[in-house]
């Protein structure tokens, strides 16, 4: 559904991705680990169209992405939930969900998606006409996913949707993310969290300094010794 | 006491002209982040234009407000190409199609290449209209309404209710449409309207324009009651308008227009009580008063609205 080759983006001189080549398979949870500084927002944000890439080629249901707007990116099927959250604090809940819709123009439609997300979050109902800079940060989180489905895609990038959130709220939002995929959403997924994502991940990748170092099931990635000593907190053996 | 309510009453119509020429600004601050030093000079420049379609050609009143507000547009754009665009969806490559300046942490190249702009337009002005003191279409009607003891100027009255008129259009239009939204998503956090499917550059652009167009409306409207149009009419422009906007918490619309009101009442009580020396003296003792203490009377704290 999402195949990605030989992905080269940089900031200026400097080179984040040297090189990515993986894909993402449709009705799948595809999961990208790896450390700080390895590259995934950039790739993330090169997807999403924010970033511009300078070699490689990105193809979402065969078309090429390379070159798009965000906007058209997003027209296509395609939605990041970034990094960070970045809800738009000063919006309310209403306005933000509104604004995730913005390329839509079935009015009738987008209303009746806006209840469908209050259904899948109530916590978002109780608030929605409060700003979203006065909500907590689990809730900005839930916001910022609701938003991104806002728009209807066919397949959600997720940029560590966890980090900075307390263990209840990271098993919340996980639960919302096998939830999505038993809909049928296909999901690419950044995280650090190795032991959730292997809960709900069908495949995983391993990014390593602006290279993918490791690609497999979850079967193979809990043998893989490298990850197994950086990501899921094991001794490698003497 | 008559007289002091004369003067109140006074001071408003004057606020009210300041309010008016605020807007553009506070709408042009709220959604770029970027103060425009070139905004006075635009509406000056263009009025010029106006004022010399009207000696040379004797052209029509409406036809002179019409060439002002699209004269606006256009020289609004060239200042926003020069000067604060870029294209910002390239957050890797920040240098592609900026002449001058950009918009990430760029705010002071930006502010000084508008100063640069603000000096280049009004060169041209002169260059039109060489005369310091030039005619304006005038639609002053400079009859009086007296209300007992109290004088009521009509044309005054006119700036007023434009005053009202736009500041509640422009408010309702930032709340309601389509585009406000998408206005505020962008002013709020530029990289998520991109991620919505926001086209941030072109809405940067249409509020530059509107923001323009508005100096031009408010332009028109006080220099066809005043009659005449000098150079110093730019500097006017940005510095009441400035003042007004920051009076009124900047970032806000409904806040630009009792900051006009607040600027000129105060203007008017001190000018009678103390001189015209203090009256400068009070307005910027007062805005600094305001940019310390600041009161945001319509709670705007990150965007604006």
């Amino acid at each position: 559904m999402l195949e990605i080759s030989d992905l080269e983006t940089s900031y200026g001189k400097i080179q984040a991705l040297k090189g990515v080549t993986l894909s993402a398979k449709a009705g799948e949870v595809t999961c990208l680990l790896g450390p700080n500084g390895a590259g995934k927002t950039t790739l993330m944000m090169s997807i999403a169209g924010i970033l511009k890439p300078t070699r490689g080629s990105i193809k979402f249901e065969g078309a090429e992405l390379l070159g798009r707007s965000p906007a058209e990116i997003v027209e296509r099927g395609l939605a990041l939930v970034p990094e960070n959250r970045l809800v738009f604090p000063s919006l309310t809940v209403r306005e933000n969900l509104m604004a995730g819709a913005y390329r839509r123009r079935d009015k009738a439609a987008i209303l009746s998606d806006i209840d469908k997300m209050f259904d899948r979050f109530p916590r978002l109902k109780e608030r929605i006409e409060q700003t979203a800079g006065t909500l907590s940060g689990g809730e900005q989180q839930m916001l910022a996913v609701a938003r991104g489905l806002m728009s209807r895609p066919r397949m959600l990038l997720m940029d560590e949707p966890s980090v900075g959130l307390a263990p209840l709220v990271v098993a919340e939002i996980f639960s919302i993310i096998r939830q999505l995929h038993q809909e049928g959403v296909s999901i690419f997924l950044v995280e650090q969290n190795a032991h959730m994502a292997l809960k709900v991940a069908q495949h995983f990748y391993l990014m390593e300094i602006g290279r993918v170092s490791f690609s497999g099931t979850p079967g193979q990635l809990a043998e893989d010794d490298v990850v197994q000593r950086a990501y899921l907190g094991k001794r490698a053996s003497p | 006491m008559a007289e002091l309510l004369q003067r109140t009453i006074d001071g408003i119509c004057d606020g009210s002209a300041y309010a008016l020429v605020g807007l553009g600004l506070a709408l042009s601050f709220g959604i770029l982040k970027r103060l425009n030093l070139a905004y006075g000079a635009t509406a000056m420049l263009a009025a010029y234009i106006g004022a010399w379609l009207y000696r040379k050609y004797s052209a029509p009143i409406w036809l002179v407000g019409i060439v002002i507000v699209t004269a606006t547009i256009i020289i609004g754009r060239y200042v926003e190409w020069l000067c604060f665009s870029q294209n910002s969806s390239d957050l890797n490559h920040q240098r592609n199609s900026i002449p001058i300046a950009g918009r990430d942490g760029r705010e002071v190249i930006a502010l000084a290449s508008s100063f640069a702009l603000w000096m280049q337009l009004e060169q041209l002005a002169i260059h039109i209209l060489p005369r310091h003191l030039n005619v304006f279409p005038s639609l002053a009607f400079r009859e009086e309404w007296a209300m007992g003891a109290l004088v009521l100027r009509p044309d005054r009255l006119v700036l007023l209710m434009l005053a009202l008129i736009f500041t509640f259009a422009l408010h309702g239009y930032l709340q309601r449409s389509k585009i406000g939204l998408a206005w505020r998503a962008c002013s709020d956090q530029r990289v998520a309207a991109h991620l919505t499917g926001i086209r941030v550059e072109r809405m940067y652009g249409f509020a530059f324009a509107l923001a323009s167009a508005l100096s031009g409306v408010a332009a028109f409207a006080i220099l066809s009651l005043d009659g005449q149009v000098t150079p110093m009419f730019g500097m006017w422009v940005l510095l009441k308008g400035l003042t007004a906007a920051m009076l009124g918490g900047i970032g806000s619309v409904r806040g630009v227009f009792f900051g006009g009101l607040l600027l000129g009442v105060v203007e008017a009580h001190v000018q009678a009580l103390l001189g015209p020396l203090w009256r400068e003296f009070a307005v910027y003792l007062l805005l600094f008063i305001a940019l310390v203490f600041p009161w945001r009377p319509y709670g705007a704290k990150q965007s604006f609205a």
